[in-house]
């Protein structure tokens, strides 16, 4: 997007929402909006009414276990007519992460928040149906955080003793 | 006696007045749900009024093994997301990390990756012919369909030397440079497939018992379209135009004539049409590719990325080190995110790579075409005969390795 | 220049003699073990059940498809439904949430059935050590042969579906390995 138009665009969000937009970057030409939770949804009716951002694009969060705030929750979204897409970052804190859902401005969000909800624990309040879609149902953690071990089997290799090892570790 | 006629509602048991809906469990093992779908079914008698999609059933844990792996690793795993067209999705991951590093990539290997690309679209739809047709009965067209892929899958062997899993692509360019005689065949197959296209057209396209399977099938307009976030020939076929490659040009795409079909009614027969179309226009690129694909490096000249060729090894003390360092250790990115989209068969297909400074990405999140397409499966079934959700699903083409990563 | 004398034709004897009671038995019976004949029978025409999952699934249909036909082999048509077939080919890496339907699929196909492991997926997890792929079928059902590969050609599983044949002809019929 060329530079005139992004800061036009984000001076049109920022005099709509006083406050609400923390950052903005445009970082290899992507453009990305950091808002505050509470305003999430009105810039996020502004942008689809107003701007034409009417497609969907993704849906996700990224787990910064370092950081405070954790997680950075994200919906990507582009204007078909105008050829431009826009990254709306929020955040959101342990413990008890929760973020507003934008289903009800992009239906398409609907199952983006819910894999977001199964992967990373975040929840989406205003979501019509948030439940693990693509873990069993019956499961426990939350895999994409950083914390959670992705355990396998350990591989275990010829030159190591196999005593005290659990007998179905693959041996190599 | 010839006045006696039987009305349901007079002579009929009595009908009770909120009749509880059958539910039917498509369940994740079904010859025709493309893979390990479940769709909850609930129907009134014979009609569809309510279909959940339940995936998951291929979870594989794609994002969490990617932030394991440096970026050259992470190219191997990419193959097998949506695996009926491997190197479309080898492209996208390192055309992400390509934009965070700001890396430019060699002419040579960008007409490379584009005839891989193309090969790979003909071989998914042909997939796509063969098998929502066998669903709908076309037990032959599976047959022809293969015989068709076959030619693709040898391309693809004598250039990777493997048949589907292709990890051709590396970044800053292409893993190896081609073969020789492999433009020979390439050429040969370009000349062998319009008539077997046209096969398929003159076996399906007038055939009046595919019009009656597709015709009015599944039904989405052009506003819904968009509305339901649907990508690819599922958006296309419903009339809005937006086909990644002539909208936000990669690979050298701007420098091919293709046309991009467009349907008019959004209905299964015209998704059909949009992807036999897309087939032929995917032969007219890939001629145009063959005619001007230049000599030159098939990688890029930065030596912080891409593998020195070997033959430099004897002879330069650097490119060992360099040889060594990206083999061991692999390279560091700049802090960032970025999003990167490839027109797959399906539709767009993205990844967001979130980098921080290490060597392997920190979060890549694919955005799959077929988890927004499968999204509007219960509007789109809505109403009709549980036979015709079996056309709607097959016209939608998604393949569950993408939908469940 | 002699005479041209025909030697006469000699009298057939034996097989050429034409079927005699006792030539016609020759021909037409052979004796064998009930166990061989039935194995040859189980061995000769294995149809599939389908459980295609990933991308050995597309191998598969490959397999299937014109080039590398493996009707040829016997396994003329995949069954959908697993009542009706004998065989189960794992194609495909086995989900956490799939695990259960595997093993549910198994149990529902009647004996005398046996499974081939198709792939790196399906036979060891592959490349995928993680949470959400189970580390093997085997841990689930028993397998009978592991194809390995990444997927493996359509002539591996056409290997495999002949050493499975060679298996069963050597199986005995009373008492058959769970």
């Amino acid at each position: 997007m060329s530079e005139h138009v992004v800061e036009t665009l984000v001076q049109r969000i920022s005099e709509r929402f006083a406050g609400a937009l923390k950052e903005s970057s445009d970082f290899r030409g992507d453009l990305s909006v950091v808002v505050d939770p509470g305003s999430l949804v009105g810039v996020a009716r502004y942008l689809k009414d107003e701007e034409h951002f009417n497609y969907f694009l993704y849906a996700t969060a990224v787990d910064w276990p370092a950081r405070e705030p954790r997680f950075t929750v994200l919906w990507e979204v582009r204007s078909l007519a105008n050829k431009t897409r826009i990254r709306i970052k929020t955040t959101a804190t342990m413990p008890d992460p929760h973020v507003p859902s934008l289903t009800s401005v992009w239906p398409p969000a609907n199952w983006h928040e819910r894999e977001t909800y199964d992967l990373f624990g975040i929840k989406f309040d205003g979501h019509p149906d948030l439940r693990r879609i693509l873990m069993p149902d019956s499961w426990e953690g939350y895999p994409l955080r950083k914390d959670y071990v992705s355990f396998g089997e350990p591989v275990i290799f010829s030159d190591q003793k196999l005593e005290g090892l659990e007998p179905d570790a693959i041996r190599g | 006696m010839a006045d006696v006629i039987i009305e349901p509602q007079v002579h009929g048991p009595e009908q009770e007045e909120e009749a509880e809906w059958m539910d039917l469990n498509m369940g994740p093992q079904h010859p025709s749900t493309h893979g390990v779908l479940r769709v909850k079914l609930k129907l009134d008698g014979e009609i569809v009024r309510d279909a959940e999609p339940e995936i998951g059933y291929l979870h594989t844990g794609f994002e969490k093994s990617f932030e394991d792996k440096t970026y050259t690793q992470g190219i191997t795993f990419s193959d097998r997301m949506d695996y009926l067209a491997p190197p479309i999705n080898n492209v996208g991951f390192v055309m992400a990390v390509e934009k965070l590093l700001e890396l430019e990539v060699p002419p040579r290997a960008q007409v490379i990756r584009v005839l891989m690309m193309e090969l790979a679209r003909i071989a998914s739809h042909e997939l796509w012919l063969g098998t929502a047709g066998l669903d709908l009965g076309v037990y032959s067209g599976f047959f022809y369909a293969w015989r068709d892929r076959e030619l693709v899958l040898d391309l693809n062997e004598a250039y990777s030397g493997v048949r589907m899993m292709t990890s051709f692509t590396r970044v800053g360019g292409v893993a190896w440079d081609l073969p020789d005689g492999w433009i020979e065949q390439l050429q040969r197959f370009i000349d062998l497939m319009p008539p077997r296209i046209d096969d398929f057209e003159s076996m399906l396209t007038n055939n009046p018992i595919w019009l009656e399977r597709l015709r009015g099938v599944g039904v989405l307009s052009a506003a819904d379209a968009i509305e339901c976030g649907v990508t690819g020939p599922m958006l296309r076929g419903s009339g809005v135009d937006y086909d990644v490659r002539k909208q936000f040009p990669y690979c050298g795409y701007e420098n091919y004539e293709f046309d991009v079909p467009l349907g008019v009614n959004g209905d299964c027969y015209d998704r059909y049409r949009v992807r036999l179309q897309e087939m032929r226009e995917c032969l007219k690129i890939l001629q145009q590719g063959i005619d001007r694909l230049p000599d030159g490096p098939y990688a890029s000249a930065n030596r912080k990325v891409a593998l020195p060729p070997r033959g430099e090894l004897s002879q330069s003390m650097e490119s060992v080190i360099h040889h060594f360092r990206l083999v061991s250790e692999g390279f560091k990115g700049p802090v960032g995110d970025v999003y990167a989209f490839v027109e797959s068969p399906r539709g767009e297909l993205g990844f967001y790579l979130v980098s921080d400074g290490a060597n392997k990405p920190y979060r890549m999140k694919v955005r799959p075409p077929s988890f927004c397409n499968l999204q509007p499966l219960k509007k789109l079934v809505d109403g009709v005969l549980v036979a015709d959700v079996i056309a709607v699903m097959g016209s939608m083409d998604f393949i569950l390795g993408d939908v469940d990563r | 220049m002699g005479e041209l004398t025909l030697r006469p034709v000699p009298t057939p004897t034996g097989r050429a003699a034409g079927p005699t009671p006792l030539n016609a038995l020759g021909n037409n019976v052979l004796t064998t073990t009930l166990d061989k004949v039935i194995n040859w029978g189980r061995s000769s025409a294995i149809w599939p059940a389908l459980f295609g999952l990933a991308c050995c699934a597309i191998e598969m249909m490959g397999t299937v498809g014109p080039r590398h036909d493996l009707s040829r082999f016997g396994s003329e048509v995949f069954r959908a439904s697993p009542r009706q077939a004998d065989l189960m080919i794992v194609s495909g890496r086995v989900s956490i949430k799939m695990a259960p339907v595997l093993r549910q699929i198994y149990d529902q196909m009647p004996e005398p059935k046996w499974v081939i492991a198709m792939g790196a997926c399906a036979s060891s997890a592959g490349m995928f050590n993680n949470y959400a792929i189970v580390q093997s079928v085997d841990k689930i059902v028993p397998v009978d042969i592991y194809v390995p590969g990444c997927p493996p050609r359509p002539e591996a599983l056409i290997d495999a579906v002949i050493k499975l044949q060679r298996r069963i002809r050597g199986e005995p019929l009373v008492k058959r390995s769970a």
